[in-house]
């Protein structure tokens, strides 16, 4: 029976679907079957960033209604062979997905693949529900700022009330996933360290992964960026929290930023 | 004052820090329950209408919640007019 992984934020914009190709194409790498599914039904994306979108016939809304069998549905990455898409439908809306349609859905994905990773929309919204609905595990995907932390904590709330696991009185297992860090910010007290955003959601940490160029260009090529070159810190940060996601007790270090000479002239401190 | 006190700015992730603890520690206590100042606010109106005719919207419940205490800020405009005949008839 496989892992069902529900990658999710509450807010907008902060890295769900990127954090999803990458850490799916990751875990293909080392041999292990898995399907990534997107969930945001209307504004799919992650077609888009696997570099996929040409090859769309049937999506998630076909499975669900019957007009298309699953394995017609679910597209091979072309650049690992255990690496799976089951994309969002373009022209419904969320609406279009039923609790038991989901739920049959994830049952079948689970007894083929080792990992399911579900790409939740944004939001608290039905959507975003059905996406954690049947997930064994949660990575939280957080900005070290404001408004990303606290949409998180609703995030963590919904996952401790809301998911199949919860209401059976099982615990979901959880992992933030810090991304878009800037060291040197950090250090200089402009943005919120790790270990406050740790602190304060109360979540074990998955990664850091750093604000990195990399990563928009793996979007703009349509590849993971644990594909596309996997030397690079964001696809380093990448690999590494796909290992501690299977179980893998690997340390987190957090990127480290030299103070230079200005910052120490002026005498800003890190706080 | 440092010369250097000039080009010197303060670090905001502190704040940002003690902002969120603020603010989740009353998000957290307050989930799934019903909210307080909506509740406040129609009660409240309820009493006010036994005695006086007044408009929902010269009714303001606020609250500013800090770290150990809140305030809950309640402003009632009366016009004169209609309080008169209701105080005298009942």
């Amino acid at each position: 029976m496989g892992k069902v992984v529900v990658v999710t934020s509450g807010k907008g914009g902060v890295g769900k679907t990127t954090s999803t190709a990458a850490l799916g194409a990751a875990v293909a790498k080392t041999g292990k079957k898995v399907a990534l599914v997107d969930f945001d039904v209307g504004l799919r994306n992650l077609d888009l960033i696997m570099g996929a979108e040409r090859r769309v016939v049937f999506d998630l809304v076909n499975v669900i209604q019957g007009t298309a069998k699953l394995s017609q549905a679910l597209i091979r990455d072309k650049r690992v062979d255990t690496l799976f898409l089951l994309p969002a439908s373009q022209t419904r809306d969320k609406d279009a997905l039923t609790e038991d349609g989901v739920g049959e859905v994830i049952d079948k994905l689970r007894s083929v693949f080792d990992y399911v990773f579900c790409d939740s929309p944004a939001g608290i919204e039905r959507g975003a529900q059905l996406a954690m609905r049947f997930a064994d595990e949660a990575v939280i995907v957080t900005n070290p700022e404001v408004s990303s932390v606290r949409d998180s904590d609703r995030i963590i709330g919904l996952l401790d009330a809301r998911t199949m696991r919860a209401e059976h009185g099982e615990q979901i297992a959880k992992h933030v996933l810090v991304t878009r860090y800037d060291a040197a910010r950090a250090a200089r007290g402009e943005m919120l360290s790790i270990d406050d955003v740790l602190e304060i959601l109360s979540v074990p940490l998955l990664g850091i992964i750093p604000e990195s160029q990399d990563v928009l260009r793996a979007s703009n090529l349509g590849s993971p960026v644990t594909l596309t070159d996997p030397l690079n810190s964001a696809a380093k940060a990448y690999l590494e929290a796909a290992r501690r996601l299977e179980g893998e007790d690997l340390p987190v270090v957090v990127p480290f930023e030299r103070k230079g000479f200005l910052d120490r002239l002026l005498g800003r401190r890190a706080a | 004052m440092n010369v250097f006190d000039l080009f010197r700015r303060r670090s905001s992730a502190p704040v940002a820090r003690e902002r969120l603890q603020v603010l989740l520690a009353y998000e957290r206590a307050s989930r799934g329950q019903p909210d307080l100042v909506s509740i406040l606010r129609e009660e409240i109106m309820a009493v006010i209408a036994k005695h006086v005719q007044i408009d929902q919207d010269y009714l303001q419940v606020s609250m500013d919640r800090g770290e150990t205490m809140s305030t809950l800020e309640i402003d009632i405009q009366i016009p004169n007019k209609s309080a008169v005949p209701l105080a005298i008839a009942g």
